[in-house]
């Protein structure tokens, strides 16, 4: 296997642990921080074909991964305070319970 | 594959693993925290040095205290939850095995990527400083944009409204039953 | 004469290094490298630690510590065979994994943070191209590590102690960084070796040192107070307020443990006195130029212990803040004041030089630290002091 087909695989496993855990975990931080490591599969990804790519010198990746790395912690940021807002209005984080439209 | 490499895949997958099985919130929070970390080291390892420590500032010492505050706010610190996981959980893990199979297929099958030797590159930090002016800089420009509309949304978000407040504090368990 | 003593630590490096076969060469290097920075900064500890308590005990009007050693200087010694002879509790409900690891995670950063910082002329252990944010980085690990201390000792007390310090660490952190950056902005580099040489150049005999500049001396004062907040220093001692909370978020550590804890805590002090030193003072070089014979590393060691004695200085002296008092502070003063720094940092950058570019920096500087003072405190001008509880 050559370098870039393991970091692939690295990249590929991470985001599907971070998949397994945001589809069957109750919480909606667990949630989140699923959808945080899929995120970072990408990001693995996009740094692992500018380093084995053919053309390195342009810092395509690089530079996604910068703009990526912002707006995942924009994200956080926003998601989880829509879960203590969640959570102040319904006691809990637990999603199953979380069913209701009406405010 | 090295042993660095050995190391950090180790680190990475099973922070992962933990942060996504482990019954106690804070634990998982401090296995995400310890994934992200191993994600730095592998970056700092692939040369992209900026980038490594970028995640390592943010992921580390925003998005982990982020969380780790977020599950002392919500309650979730105290004891191991029972039943964290959905009752159709083998759905969600097949699903994700389905993912993982079609990937690690494309990956390992692909052509493309196999065998080609390409020069070390090294990401100076005054290159990226120069993109980020020039080529990049509307995107720049919107992502502090982005960034600060995210601050006022949660601040917004996560702050009681004032009839909450006041509601909150002479009927602890008015909007219990909600 | 002068070159030689200068050099003489990395002259030794390379000798002794020379000693190991080829390949192992690099790996030689970096050990060396590395114990010398815990041998030394170790050894600054323990020194300090006495100083200290010497210091605030002349503050308090009694002696300190006297009895170990001449002038009790060899307290410290005492104290390191009290702390690994005693007893290492752990309490039943604690989190053993979590607790064990807290103060690992912090002690491992900080010692990682003294890596970039160029203690002297050719002499810093790794030079980074993006030194500063590998500062930061690493910088960022020891608010995890606190509280994992606090949450894992399942006390009342360590949790409260971890949440503030964490509020407080997240908030002074952004002053801090912002500070920084003004210097980043005008040297163009995130390397702290440049960074340092690019103070190191003599106009009329004096340093070209950023303090020497409006907004350095805005950012070096900004910085140091956001330093003392992120090393949980009085007045911002908050988090571990004897009086308060015991000890804060180390409160259920014992022994070695908490003497690992001690010792980081220090650590992490040095660390950001030499990052301001690096970035604001000048680094290694020498104020005036008639006095670049005196070894650099002299120079360092010189500065870092005269901020450390004004950190005990102020903690002999400023009463402890409230935490509102605290967290105003950060946001409705120091970040805006940091803000307005970073924009007199480009105007400094953009207009020619001369008097009129230090009237209008100087005047912008002072005209906003005046009016958020004001605006901060609701004042409209300078009041009489009052005693009320002196008079």
């Amino acid at each position: 296997m050559t370098p870039l087909q393991i970091c692939l695989l690295i990249s590929s496993l991470l985001f599907a642990i971070g998949l397994a855990g945001a589809l069957t975990r109750r919480n909606a931080i667990i949630v989140l921080m699923g959808i945080e490591l899929m995120l970072n599969a990408g990001n693995l990804n996009f740094i692992a074909f500018w380093r084995f790519g053919p053309n390195p010198e342009a810092l395509t990746g690089i530079m996604f991964v910068i703009f990526s790395i912002g707006i995942a912690a924009a994200e956080a940021a926003v998601g989880l305070a829509l879960i203590i807002a969640l959570y102040r209005h319904y006691k809990t984080t637990d999603l199953d319970q979380i069913n209701s439209m009406k405010g | 594959m090295s042993v660095t490499l050995c190391i950090l895949a180790i680190l990475i997958l099973g922070g992962a693993g933990a942060a996504m099985a482990l019954p106690r919130l804070i634990h998982c929070a401090l296995a995400l925290a310890l994934s992200m970390a191993g994600l730095a080291g592998l970056y700092l390892q692939m040369n992209a040095q900026f980038v490594g420590f970028a995640q390592a500032l943010v992921y580390i010492g925003a998005v982990a205290i982020l969380i780790v505050f977020a599950i002392l706010l919500t309650g979730g610190e105290g004891t191991a939850e029972v039943g964290r996981f959905y009752g159709s959980w083998r759905m969600g893990v097949g699903i994700a095995l389905g993912v993982l199979g079609v990937l690690g297929l494309a990956v390992l099958s692909s052509r493309a990527l196999a065998g080609q030797a390409v020069p070390v590159p090294e990401a100076q930090v005054r290159e990226i400083g120069d993109l980020l002016m020039t080529d990049y800089v509307l995107a720049l420009e919107v992502i502090g944009l982005l960034l600060t509309a995210a601050l006022l949304g949660a601040v917004i978000l996560a702050m009681p409204s004032a009839s909450a407040r006041t509601g909150s504090a002479t009927h602890p368990a008015k909007d219990q039953d909600a | 004469m002068a070159e030689t003593l200068d050099q003489i630590f990395v002259a030794l490096k390379t000798w002794l290094v020379s000693f190991a076969p080829g390949q192992w060469q690099p790996l030689v290097s970096a050990v060396i490298s590395v114990a010398a920075i815990i041998g030394t900064f170790a050894s600054l500890f323990a020194l300090t630690t006495v100083l200290e308590r010497k210091g605030l005990g002349r503050i308090q009007n009694r002696y300190g510590p006297n009895r170990v050693g001449p002038y009790g200087i060899l307290q410290p010694l005492a104290d390191g065979v009290k702390a690994l002879t005693k007893e290492d509790v752990v309490p039943r409900k604690a989190d053993r994994v979590v607790h064990f690891l807290a103060p690992l995670v912090l002690v491992v950063p900080v010692f990682l943070a003294l890596a970039v910082l160029p203690v002297g002329r050719n002499m810093v252990a790794v030079d980074l191209d993006a030194g500063l944010l590998f500062f930061f980085a690493v910088g960022a690990v020891t608010e995890l590590s606190v509280f994992m201390a606090g949450w894992s000792s399942r006390n009342k007390y360590s949790l409260l102690g971890a949440m503030r310090a964490i509020a407080q660490m997240i908030s002074y952190e952004v002053p801090l960084i912002l500070s920084s950056v003004t210097v980043v902005m005008l040297a163009g580099t995130l390397s702290t070796v440049e960074i340092v040489e690019q103070q190191a150049v003599y106009t009329h005999g004096l340093a070209d040192w950023n303090v020497f500049t409006p907004w350095g001396s805005a950012g070096f004062i900004l910085f140091m107070i956001a330093a003392a907040a992120e090393s949980n220093r009085s007045p911002f001692d908050l988090p571990e307020g004897e009086s308060e909370l015991i000890a804060g978020y180390y409160i259920e550590y014992s022994g070695f443990k908490f003497a690992l804890f001690f010792l980081g805590e220090y650590i992490g002090m040095f660390a950001i006195s030499g990052l301001g030193i690096t970035l604001f003072l000048g680094g290694w070089s020498a104020p005036f130029a008639f006095l670049s014979g005196i070894p650099s590393y002299l120079w360092f060691f010189a500065k870092l212990m005269g901020l450390i004695a004004v950190f005990i200085w102020v903690r002999g002296t400023l009463p402890r803040l409230r935490m509102d008092q605290l967290m105003n502070f950060a946001w409705k003063f120091m970040l805006p004041m940091a803000l307005v720094n970073l924009v007199v940092a480009g105007l400094w950058r953009f207009l020619p030089g001369g008097v009129t570019r230090w009237v209008i920096c100087s005047a912008v500087v002072v005209g906003a630290y005046l009016a958020l003072g004001r605006a901060v405190s609701g004042r409209a001008g300078p009041a009489r002091r009052s005693y009320r509880f002196a008079d």
